[in-house]
């Protein structure tokens, strides 16, 4: 397990600080950016748990996102107002079953075999809502109304708000982070991070590994459905899109270069290239070959992501020399490695 | 609903089939050999269709355009070879992809750059332009057997390099075991360059080949490199053997999918794919 250190601690409190006063100080459009940052953060981060700590390579995990915002879509395409709570339930239930059945095909194949088990099982989805005319086919469905979170018959909080909608999402980004934090800080989570370090030895060990794997891909499929719906909730629709090989890249690629096996890295990673996305096209038209400039550079000069620069620097600001020696010579192992060492 | 029009359809299917091929063994060739998980392989398609459209256009010659494009092909990924994938190899697979994600990104830019985001077509050329009279209103076009005969040919070239050359020798040991043939001295740096060049050429003839058939457009590639994926999974990743298989395959299954199950004939290939794996979740040629 990765520890936090001070520093890093410090400097994601400091962040989350600074989400909270932006709306006070940010303009409309920074702030539905940054709803859009959140939301890509929190699926990045369900999918680290696969591919940061389980060892798990899934690349059609926008399926679960896209699972996520059509079941919202498809229940209230026509509805007046939107129960929050029936529309969670419904969420958190379809992602999950639909994570369980996909997971329990999956995982019956490793390596290589399994990233194109979870492409193929994304791509059925992808055309299965592509071609059905039920469904809104490539058009995709449009939500009229924004979920209401009722108490009794109060509303609790008014979601039409851009703002009050920006807090909603922070206080689930954070509260993502933090569940899957306590998961992995249970057994089940040293479990699964055994499984991705050395899979045959747990198995040795008595552990059913197929089980632990399962209950981890369906962890992180029900939170990418979590996401999914409330991208469909902001933007007030849905489009095969969502559940496109371009999304499950994307959203890898943010992992990546956020970080794997690091919660906090996947966020930074949605920060950085959601922000370059938009910043991007101000220099030139060709902002993609800059953007692919950036990626390359960051796979060659940076192997552990931003998190790992962070960790780097952090190192070497405020502790002993020991400790920075640790983060800077096992030159390709991803992040977790050399941080599991600095907490034994 | 004739015999001539299933006739029709077999050989779409066997042409689409052999394209397949072309991409999906370079793929196989790259991933066996290499060990590089190359995303980008769907941009190189796109590169070779997009050659064979500028320099056909160029020298107002289908043949030559091709004659051309080739060269410009090999040296193009002879050049990512060595100045980005070479430094990858040590590395975890999630590193490939990132990369090869990001060298899509800049082919597509690179593309939108040199001949913008128009749709062009290439004419066939006028030798091939006739077709075979099947039945008294049935006619299947000859480019089209010709795009098969010419995968015919290239895929026996190709088994003929392989097997009897001292090229195909070094790539086969390579694949079985790289430590042992860097050891006994063969420069296995060049060795990966060359095999990348031939592996990403084989998806840009491909597209050279596909381009008087289907139009010319920006991320055409796309499609093709998910594909060609299923193909090499499905054949069991490595084997030439299996991706021609699973070529043949996935071409049909896509051809009478269209035809006959036309609301969900993009779902028939994946679900192939998927029963496939449950089957046999290594490929059906797969070692292990």
């Amino acid at each position: 397990m990765y520890t936090l250190t001070r520093p890093i601690l410090i400097f994601l409190c400091l962040g989350v600080a600074a989400l909270v006063l932006f709306p006070l100080v940010g303009s409309e459009f920074y702030v539905g950016l940054l709803i859009r940052i959140m939301i890509l953060s929190i699926f990045a981060i369900s999918l680290d748990l696969l591919i940061g700590y389980t060892g798990l390579i899934s690349f059609g995990h926008a399926a679960f996102f896209g699972i996520g915002g059509y079941t919202l879509a498809i229940f209230f395409q026509d509805a007046d107002s939107i129960n929050f709570w029936i529309a969670l339930v419904l969420v958190l239930s379809c992602s999950a079953l639909v994570a369980l059945l996909v997971g329990w095909i999956s995982i019956r194949a490793s390596g290589v075999y399994f990233i194109m088990l979870t492409l193929a099982f994304a791509q059925m989805f992808y055309y299965f809502f592509f071609e059905s005319p039920d469904f809104g086919g490539d058009d995709g469905i449009f939500l009229f109304s924004k979920p209401e979170i009722l108490i009794g018959s109060t509303s609790l909080i008014d979601l039409e708000d851009e703002h009050n909608f920006y807090y909603f999402v922070l206080a689930w980004m954070v509260a993502v982070y933090l569940i899957l934090s306590m998961i992995l800080k249970a057994p089940f989570g040293h479990v699964i991070v055994a499984i991705k370090a050395n899979e045959s030895r747990v198995r040795a060990l008595g552990y059913p590994v197929q089980r632990y794997k399962l209950v981890s891909f369906v962890i992180a499929g029900t939170l990418a459905g979590i996401a999914g719906f409330l991208e469909a909730a902001h933007t007030g629709y849905v489009t095969p899109a969502y559940l496109g090989w371009h999304e499950s890249g994307i959203v890898m690629v943010i992992v990546i270069l956020g970080g794997m096996g690091t919660l906090f890295g996947p966020i930074l990673g949605a920060f950085v290239i959601v922000l370059l996305q938009d910043f991007l096209p101000n220099f030139t038209e060709h902002w993609q070959l800059l953007m692919g400039g950036i990626i390359i550079a960051v796979v060659l000069f940076l192997p552990k992501g931003i998190a790992g620069l962070l960790y780097r620097l952090s190192n070497r600001l405020f502790t002993s020399k020991e400790y920075a020696d640790v983060s800077q010579n096992s030159g390709d192992t991803p992040a977790t490695v050399d941080v599991r060492e600095q907490s034994l | 609903m004739d015999s001539s029009f299933y006739l029709i359809q077999l050989l779409n299917g066997i042409q689409y089939g052999f394209l397949l091929f072309l991409v999906a063994s370079g793929l196989t060739l790259i991933f066996g050999i290499m060990g590089i998980i190359n995303l980008a392989h769907g941009s190189f398609y796109m590169i070779g269709s997009y050659l064979a459209f500028w320099f056909t256009s160029l020298t107002d010659n289908f043949l030559y355009g091709i004659l051309l494009a080739i060269p410009v092909t090999l040296v193009v990924g002879y050049a990512v070879e060595r100045l980005a994938i070479s430094y990858l190899y040590q590395r975890d697979h999630l590193y490939q992809v990132l990369l090869t994600y990001a060298l899509i990104l800049i082919f597509n830019e690179l593309q939108r750059m040199l001949w913008g985001s128009d749709v062009h077509s290439v004419a066939v050329p006028q030798a091939f332009s006739g077709s075979v009279q099947l039945t008294e209103n049935q006619a299947y076009p000859v480019y089209r057997l010709l795009i098969s005969a010419s995968c015919i040919v290239i895929a026996l070239a190709m088994y003929w390099v392989i097997q009897k050359t001292r090229l195909g020798m070094t790539i086969r040991a390579g694949a079985s075991n790289r430590e042992m043939v860097q050891s006994l001295g063969i420069n296995v740096n060049r060795l990966f360059a060359v095999v990348f060049s031939l592996g990403v050429t084989l998806a840009a003839l491909a597209g050279m080949l596909a381009a008087p058939v289907n139009t010319v457009y920006p991320g055409i590639g796309d499609g093709v490199l998910i594909i060609s994926f299923v193909v090499v999974v499905i054949g069991g990743i490595g084997s030439i053997k299996g991706a021609f298989i699973g070529a043949m395959l996935i071409g049909l299954a896509d051809t009478f999918g269209k035809v006959l199950l036309p609301e969900m004939a993009s779902m028939v290939v994946y679900a192939l794919m998927a029963l496939v794996l449950f089957w046999r979740p290594q490929g059906l040629f797969g070692k292990g």
